[in-house]
């Protein structure tokens, strides 16, 4: 029961994408539409758990001097395997994605988590930090792509909602309307926890 | 021609950070005021420019003849940790007064993840030698140019009475967005 509350950081109070603003380029770039959220959401997850569990295993075996670099490696190998498995199995969301998924190594979420909790906690805490983490994140930036997807293309997790001739607001899928709604949702997250005192 | 194409794309109309959405983190946490931001920028051109003429050597003349190019995402990432490294110890020897103009920033460089990105986007683009670094270059000077406008603006809202709950990152995003938006106009000049 201890262990719940590891999961749960994640999800509202440390929420990686509202509360601590980590991994910005990967949530602005990919939320046009909620699949391709959610894809990023699972593959970030992925390698998320995977590099705290394989970090938590290795504390005792890294040098504390080349730390951050053998973290690298060890996020690197799995977004490379996570990189080839879309490649094979999602062509289409593979597409879509196009270089945000290398670029999972550079997000600032999973090597934040790999210094900040898998070096220092054991191996459970860990992979369950990394899944509420994951789960937290993949949450957020679907809640981001379905508001982007329903206002600038009429439709949600690719059904349509209105016919194909209604007028959308087209700036919601564009570069501008990714800023603008997600400066919105983080003043509304705000707001929630001054009111609930979180 | 084509090198003109490449500048005025790179800089206005596919903006690194605007358009493309690379390297939000610095340009969210650096651009407070004008001269840090111009600071980092410089930085940012260097290192970005060194980085794509390294991993261009990289990729055509190892990655390529030894056939292991799914090895590409963690050699580039190694290459620009170990480059911005090798710049922060020559500087710091040979131009003194450079290294303290661009100092602070070149450890911050290496979680920019603009300079893995167009490093990327270069190979996919199969762009030659001399191109990958122009487009390096431009798409850093574009990336400067989005910081300082970005942080001119910033100055000047940091007087503003603005609601508590918008304060900090959403005021930023949205100032973001903004900008963003003006910076649509220029779409349709390069194709």
């Amino acid at each position: 029961m201890a262990n719940l509350k590891y999961f749960t950081n994640g999800l509202l109070k440390e929420n990686p994408t509202f509360v601590l603003v980590l991994g910005t380029c990967p949530t602005l770039a990919v939320t046009t539409t909620a699949i391709n959220g959610i894809g990023m959401g699972a593959a970030t997850t992925f390698v998320l758990v995977c590099s705290n569990l394989i970090i938590a295993l290795l504390k005792n075996f890294i040098p504390d001097k080349v730390r951050i670099a053998a973290f690298i490696v060890v996020i690197a190998t799995f977004v490379t395997i996570v990189d080839l498995v879309m490649k094979a199995y999602t062509p289409d969301l593979y597409k879509a994605l196009g270089i945000f998924i290398p670029l999972i190594v550079v997000n600032c979420i999973i090597l934040g988590r790999a210094e900040a909790f898998a070096q220092k906690n054991k191996v459970w805490p860990s992979v369950l930090d990394g899944i509420g983490m994951g789960i937290g994140f993949t949450l957020a930036i679907t809640l981001l792509a379905c508001i982007r997807e329903v206002l600038g293309n009429g439709s949600i997790f690719n059904l349509r909602l209105m016919s194909e001739n209604a007028s959308t607001i087209l700036v919601f899928v564009l570069p501008p309307g990714a800023f603008v709604t997600y400066g919105l949702l983080i003043a509304v997250v705000n707001r929630l926890k001054a009111k609930l005192n979180i | 021609m084509e090198y003109i194409l490449i500048i005025i794309s790179a800089v206005l109309v596919n903006n690194v950070v605007l358009a493309q959405f690379l390297g939000v983190c610095p340009f969210l946490g650096v651009s407070g005021k004008i001269n840090t931001s111009l600071g980092m920028g410089m930085a940012v051109v260097f290192v970005m420019s060194l980085a794509n003429l390294a991993t261009f050597l990289i990729q055509n003349f190892v990655l390529v003849p030894l056939n292991i190019e799914f090895m590409r995402t963690i050699t580039f990432i190694f290459v620009i940790a170990f480059l911005v490294q090798v710049v922060e110890i020559i500087l710091k020897k040979m131009a003194p007064p450079l290294y303290q103009a661009l100092g602070i920033y070149l450890p911050l460089i290496t979680t920019n993840c603009a300079v893995l990105g167009i490093a990327l986007l270069a190979v996919q683009k199969d762009y030659s030698l001399i191109m990958s670094v122009v487009y390096a270059a431009s798409i850093a000077v574009g990336f400067t140019l989005a910081l300082i406008l970005m942080a001119g603006i910033r100055e000047q809202l940091s007087l503003a009475d603005t609601p508590k709950t918008m304060q900090g990152f959403p005021l930023s995003l949205i100032t973001a967005g903004l900008l963003s938006l003006a910076f649509m106009g220029f779409s349709g000049i390069v194709k």
